[in-house]
């Protein structure tokens, strides 16, 4: 009996695709109505993160960024699903997440402050955004009081938050959706499920058959989405964006994705757990590959298109690192007075000895 | 002026906040309809509504998320954690989170968020309900922790806390909520955060304490009296950050100090005081700093909790000690 009831479930999440792997309309009903423009749009953000990510891996090769979490193989389930956002919504990121706060107006040179820990990386100025989140899942509960809040404001706008597949297993992740869900509030949670939380493979997080149906506990609407399909990402995303700001409640999507590189940069080795064969099938599926044949044969994507990309990614790289080369680095007296609004007697006593070192040194 | 118990203050002080800034906002477990499990917030929501104080879903970490997330988008969230034991199911978001949106966003953001607990023991609940964890935040850069005494002090002090644009913990002991009424204006006031209080003034030892420990030190210092042995009380009020200009000057006048705390021993609040005094004044003493505290064993919850909590009796002997030595 039970089982059958986890299989009708289960049978309710099949994955959502628009294209498939050789760039064809395999669902014409769900085709978004983008424009022309739109879709270049699209494949540019695409090949421009990718390019860029190539050279922040590179970077960090180098010792010049600090913490970096690669993200190619992810663009289209990163840039479909913030696609669909209105300028004014809010983005609660984990530490992977940065092409959606660059397309959201994060200046490139601050995530590379990020990276080494400087503060300046963190002032958010004239984006609604959060700081990157280390500790996994923590921004989805603090997403659910966003959400709230955006509610309470009478706003028209929503809250989108991140994590992966890893992400799914922590309680907050539960937590968030279900405060989510209790109070109507305008979320929506993207699950990039990767595959990896760094070295454990999803299928060890979960008994669960898909990571979407975990919406049903918290009486939510969740969807599996082929996340190499940009296109299938922005339609999920923007259905569950009309659904969230028209009152109809928060969504859980999740994007079926891959992380062709390692966690992250401080001495990740994929070959300890995945092999080529592994990893093969995920790059016929990739989502530039996909998203170039279907728009060429539109007429709307060339050579040239897309050498101009390259070009502009790697020449904001080179202009965005200088920038954050050349801001000074931080002193210990600024690191106490970003602690709080007020600081007591101890930071207050702390701050004048840090001062007095510093303008002697 | 009206006389009223320390619930009451902590109640009357939300009402003024409430009534004075549409962006306060009151949630957690049980503390719209019901009023919370001590009654703290007993008519609230009928008075401003379920907009503004409600009900949450059961999970400390949600809350806590909620919190950060309505202060983000302009809200002055107060938020209740049932009994102060179940902080560890929230710590990450308090110390790991809210303790840390001004830093980490450079300044830009900030979490102006009241975290209201009952704490303290002497009322005999379950395990986890009545344990003094106000060590672990006082360690937590970017909060500050607010354990009042009186009535008095805890409508200005709270009222205070809500109006902070940074995150504070107001601890509610539990044993002094109804255990004794005070004078508290009607009209609304504040006392700063980060400021002791002198409960009572003397010249021959002073006794350092905060909470329901504050009363036990009051009627030792009534017992010293009749000795000829004049205490002086300072409540903390504030136990992080630390007032230790109030200390110092006391400790240099009466040269002599007991640093008293219902905590466990090791590390906590008492043990910072003793630390500053002793790299202070130390040469202000006549006799080493003596220190009472519970044992270093879990929080002997219900039954045999009398024979764990530090009292009257013990602060008596060891002022007693230091003032003969």
């Amino acid at each position: 009996m039970a089982e059958k009831t986890i299989e009708a479930v289960e049978d309710k999440f099949e994955t959502f695709q628009v294209l498939n792997e050789d760039g064809k309309v395999v669902n014409e009903d769900a085709l978004p109505d983008l424009s022309d423009d739109e879709l270049k749009e699209l494949m540019k953000r695409m090949v421009y993160t990718r390019v860029a990510d190539q050279r922040a891996v590179s970077l960090g090769r180098q010792g010049r960024l600090g913490f970096y979490a690669p993200v190619a193989g992810q663009e289209a389930s990163m840039l479909g699903s913030h696609f669909a956002l209105d300028k004014e919504d809010w983005i609660a990121p984990g530490y992977r997440d940065i092409p959606q706060l660059i397309w959201h107006g994060y200046p490139l040179a601050k995530a590379y402050l990020f990276s080494r820990g400087h503060y300046k990386g963190g002032q958010m100025e004239g984006i609604n955004v959060l700081m990157p989140q280390i500790i996994i899942g923590a921004q989805i509960v603090q997403a659910a009081g966003i959400a709230l809040g955006l509610k309470k404001k009478k706003k028209e706008n929503v809250v989108i938050t991140y994590t992966g597949d890893g992400g799914s297993s922590q309680g907050d992740f539960y937590e968030g959706m279900n405060f989510a869900g209790a109070f109507n509030a305008p979320a929506i949670f993207i699950v990039q499920n990767n595959q990896f939380a760094i070295s454990v493979p999803a299928e060890k997080q979960t008994a669960a058959g898909t990571i979407a149906q975990k919406a049903v506990a918290a009486g939510i609407d969740g969807i599996q989405v082929d996340g190499m399909d940009v296109l299938a990402v922005y339609a999920a995303t923007n259905k569950a964006r009309e659904n969230a700001v028209s009152g109809n409640g928060p969504t859980l999507i999740e994007t079926l994705c891959y992380r062709y590189g390692p966690h992250s940069l401080s001495g990740d080795d994929p070959t300890r757990y995945r092999t080529e064969d592994q990893d093969d099938p995920w790059e016929k599926k990739d989502p530039l590959v996909r998203f170039r044949k279907f728009l060429e044969e539109k007429g709307l994507w060339s050579e040239e298109q897309e050498n101009e990309v390259v070009e502009q990614a790697k020449a904001d790289v080179k202009a965005a690192i200088k920038e954050a080369d050349e801001t000074p680095r931080q002193k210990v007296s600024e690191l106490i007075e970003i602690m709080g609004n007020d600081l007591g007697a101890n930071l207050e006593e702390q701050l004048e000895y840090y001062r007095a070192k510093e303008s002697n040194e | 002026m009206a006389e009223m118990t320390m619930i009451q203050a902590i109640t009357e002080a939300m009402r003024t906040e409430l009534k004075n800034d549409e962006n306060v906002l009151l949630f957690g477990e049980d503390v719209g309809h019901y009023g919370g499990v001590f009654r703290a917030t007993q008519g609230l929501q009928e008075e401003f509504g379920e907009e503004r104080v409600f009900d949450t879903p059961l999970a400390e970490s949600g809350i806590g998320g909620l919190a950060i997330g309505l202060g983000l988008t302009g809200f002055r969230p107060i938020m209740e954690i049932q009994f102060f034991g179940f902080l560890f199911e929230v710590m990450d978001g308090v110390a790991g989170q809210m303790s840390r949106t001004h830093y980490r966003s450079g300044g830009h953001y900030s979490s102006p968020v009241t975290i209201r607990a009952p704490f303290g023991g002497g009322v005999k609940t379950p395990e986890l309900h009545s344990d003094s964890l106000e060590g672990l935040i006082a360690q937590t850069p970017g909060i500050s922790v607010v354990i009042p005494s009186t009535p008095y002090d805890a409508k200005g002090l709270l009222i205070s806390a809500i109006r902070s644009n940074d995150p504070v913990v107001f601890l509610e002991h539990m044993k002094l909520y109804r255990s004794f009424k005070g004078e508290v204006p009607d009209e609304e006031y504040t006392i700063p955060l980060g400021k002791a209080d002198i409960k009572r003034e003397g010249k021959d030892v002073t006794l350092i304490a905060y909470g329901a420990m504050v009363h036990e030190a009051l009627k030792a210092a009534d017992r010293l009296e009749k000795e000829d042995i004049s205490a002086e009380v300072i409540d903390l009020r504030t136990v992080s950050p630390l007032d230790l200009e109030t200390i110092l000057e006391s400790v240099k006048k009466t040269n002599r100090v007991v640093v008293i705390q219902e905590a466990q021993r090791q590390a906590g609040v008492g043990a910072t005081i003793v630390a500053e005094i002793s790299e202070r004044a130390i040469l202000h003493l006549e006799a080493p700093i003596a220190r009472i505290a519970a044992p270093d064993t879990v929080y002997a919850f219900a039954s045999d909790e009398d024979a764990w909590l530090p009292n009257a009796e013990d602060i008596y002997e060891k002022a007693k000690e230091t003032i003969e030595f």
